[in-house]
């Protein structure tokens, strides 16, 4: 069984929903960085997805975005971000590892390139923001061939006759958007998750997670009462640029924020 | 030099893009999900509208009554004797409401709107011409209007921010990135995703996701025909020569585009060479720029070997941009079109000279057709024929201009 397929039936097993970290790779430098994912994966974040930091990142909301400039300003590299994951890679084997990232970056350097390098890497799969499944074939060509898995996004606008094309490009797991917008953390959580999970696991056996605006324990324990997996992502690095004046103590904070938002995934 | 290349008569300009948005290798739309189905829906209002009698005539008198359409083709006398070669003529789109060719592709988006019954209206906006002209349209149909600009590009081109505050637009300055027109793009697009459902998003340049490079050109195309019947009952005969300048790309693909076919004209487009080719000091995308993809399209764009967007540079807010419309990409590699670039010191040295000689101030944007149109017009034949697009006017530019020359207006 694969890492993810394994990920999500463990906590399924557990009565609750995985729980998915984002951190941006790099922020606000290597090392300390490299810190944080390890107090994630040592508190109970049963997914990371590593954001590869870009100069031009258009989904992402503020909190995002200044994560992505101080990673490229401390000097990651697309060479960086992969030695950071082959490094969690070592020291988790079990953990699965998502990029998550802008398609230029995947593009640039060319597709198969950057797909190998990212499996060479330890990464289980990826998601790619700007890249809907119309235009996807052949990342997805590339990732079948190496192995990798693919993530696509579902938003509240997507109709229903959508939901098969993007059933049929993903192959690791679908990410609901429960709202549209940026990322970023909001006071509540989105209406409509039930309906929306409902209708899109008329077309896949695929585990879906929730994401976008979740930032306390109280949302993710919302959200997880439906959803296979809660993604927090913004919640998570605020928790760096709060730290940003000593970075030695980001990790302990992290791994503070990490244990309350995973108690949150326990279904009643 | 220049070859007339025939490789792309095999193809019909009007084929393209295709059903996906394609221009060959080029465009595409590659957004987040949330936009996949907006674009779609104004892909089919759009093809339905262009159809549609109605709209046709509605969207024509608004070009005439509110544009000021058509434009005049003007032959420019004493800089044609100051060359000493080719017969120079101007396209006067800076004669337009609100100084600029942008009005063209502005009403006919703000009709889209309309249509689609979307009662706010949002753009990017690099010198502020796209800006002004959305907030016009705007104000007279009644729709609420934000407009997101570079904080770099507010404070070169302050004259605008407050023209389209007077036209009651909400003007939004860009602090991320380095403050120019690619980050009020990025900023313009999450404000999309975010209320993609009562929101059209008026992108100003043959540039983004499909379909905007085919529609944003469709609305411009107006520039070359007219220019065409214009120089036909004029001089008789075609130009043998079209220059444009190519920020995203908009007024250059609506000047060409009627005359891709005809073999005999050739196209030039003219990019930003700032302060000249080196990285981070220009926004010459065929110079230096490697195929990618960025703001839903696929395209040439100055990067880094990562794939990370580079700094841009030029003096003109209007071609400070990263990448190229994706009909550019094409028509470059087809060999139809040569691309040339101007450079700032250049560009204020014509700017003065055109000012002069014709009493005619063009926008820094439009002077970057002009260097490489003077440059041109001296080594062709005296019986030869240039057509230079003027963009847009330079209003706008006078604070800066006087500025880099070092004079104190206030």
């Amino acid at each position: 069984m694969d890492r993810i397929t394994q990920a999500f039936a463990r906590a399924r097993s557990q009565n609750r929903a995985a729980f998915v970290a984002y951190l941006c790779a790099g922020d606000p430098d290597f090392a300390t960085s490299l810190e944080a994912c390890r107090a994630l994966l040592r508190n109970g974040v049963d997914i990371l997805e590593l954001g590869v930091p870009f100069s031009d990142p258009l989904a992402d909301g503020l909190t995002n975005q200044l994560a992505a400039q101080r990673a490229l300003e401390g000097g990651m590299t697309m060479a960086r971000v992969n030695e950071l994951a082959t490094a969690l890679r070592t020291e988790f084997p079990e953990v699965p590892l998502v990029f998550y990232t802008y398609y230029n970056l995947v593009f640039s350097n060319g597709i198969e390139a950057y797909v190998s390098a990212a499996k060479a890497a330890g990464l289980d799969a990826l998601l790619t923001l700007d890249l809907p499944p119309e235009e996807s074939s052949d990342v997805a060509e590339a990732c079948a061939r190496h192995g990798l898995k693919t993530v696509f996004i579902v938003a509240p606008t997507t109709p229903s006759a959508r939901l098969p094309v993007i059933a049929a490009a993903a192959t690791g797991f679908i990410y609901y958007v429960s709202r549209e917008g940026v990322t970023g953390v909001r006071d509540s959580v989105a209406g409509g998750i039930p309906e929306a999970l409902a209708a899109i696991k008329k077309h896949t056996t695929l585990p879906v997670v929730v994401g976008f605006g979740i930032g306390t324990r109280a949302h993710v324990s919302e959200v997880a009462r439906h959803a296979d997996g809660v993604v927090v992502g913004s919640a998570l690095v605020n928790v760096i640029r709060d730290h940003l004046q000593n970075r030695a103590s980001i990790a302990g904070a992290m791994g503070q924020k990490a244990a309350d938002l995973v108690a949150g995934t326990a279904r009643a | 030099m220049v070859s007339t290349a025939s490789t792309s008569a095999a193809v019909s300009p009007e084929s393209l893009p295709d059903a996906h948005g394609r221009f060959g290798a080029f465009g595409g739309a590659y957004v987040p999900e949330t936009l996949v189905t907006a674009l779609k829906e104004l892909s089919e209002v759009y093809e339905t509208a262009r159809h549609d009698p109605a709209y046709v005539e509605e969207l024509h008198r608004h070009l005439k009554e509110f544009a000021g359409r058509p434009t005049e083709l003007y032959f420019a006398e004493r800089l044609t004797a100051h060359c000493g070669g080719a017969k120079i003529y101007f396209k006067r789109e800076d004669l337009l409401h609100t100084g600029a060719h942008k009005i063209n592709n502005a009403i006919g988006q703000v009709l889209l709107a309309r249509r689609m019954g979307k009662p706010r209206v949002i753009a990017e906006t690099g010198a502020g011409q796209h800006g002004v002209a959305t907030a016009a349209v705007c104000a007279k149909f009644g729709l609420q209007c934000r407009v997101y600009m570079g904080a770099v590009d507010m404070e070169r081109q302050a004259l605008n921010v407050f023209r389209m505050r007077l036209m009651g637009a909400e003007v939004v300055g860009v602090e991320a990135g380095q403050k120019t027109l690619k980050d009020a793009v990025n900023e313009a697009m999450r404000d999309w995703v975010t209320n993609v459902r009562d929101t059209h998003y008026i992108l100003g340049s043959a540039l983004g996701a499909h379909p905007y490079p085919m529609m944003v050109r469709d609305f411009h195309r107006v520039i070359g025909k007219e220019a065409r019947s214009q120089m036909l009952e004029r001089e008789g005969r075609l130009p043998d020569e079209i220059i444009a300048c190519v920020g995203g790309g908009s007024n250059a693909m609506g000047v060409f585009f009627d005359f891709l076919k005809d073999e005999s004209v050739r196209l030039v487009g003219v990019e930003a060479g700032g302060h000249g080719i080196r990285q981070g000091e220009h926004a010459a995308r065929f110079e230096g720029g490697k195929l990618g993809v960025l703001q839903g399209c696929k395209t040439y764009i100055l990067q880094n070997a990562d794939g990370q967007i580079e700094l841009t540079h030029s003096v003109s807010a209007g071609l400070d941009y990263a990448a190229i419309g994706p009909e550019h990409a094409y028509y470059r590699d087809t060999g139809r079109v040569r691309y040339a670039y101007a450079c700032d010191d250049e560009v204020m040295e014509i700017f003065q000279l055109c000012s002069r000689l014709e009493g005619i101030i063009p926008a820094l944007e439009s002077t970057h057709a002009l260097v490489e149109g003077v440059k041109r017009a001296k080594q062709m034949r005296k019986d030869e024929i240039l057509l230079i697009n003027v963009s847009g006017r330079g209003d706008k530019d006078v604070n800066q201009v006087a500025k880099l020359l070092g004079v104190k207006l206030f």
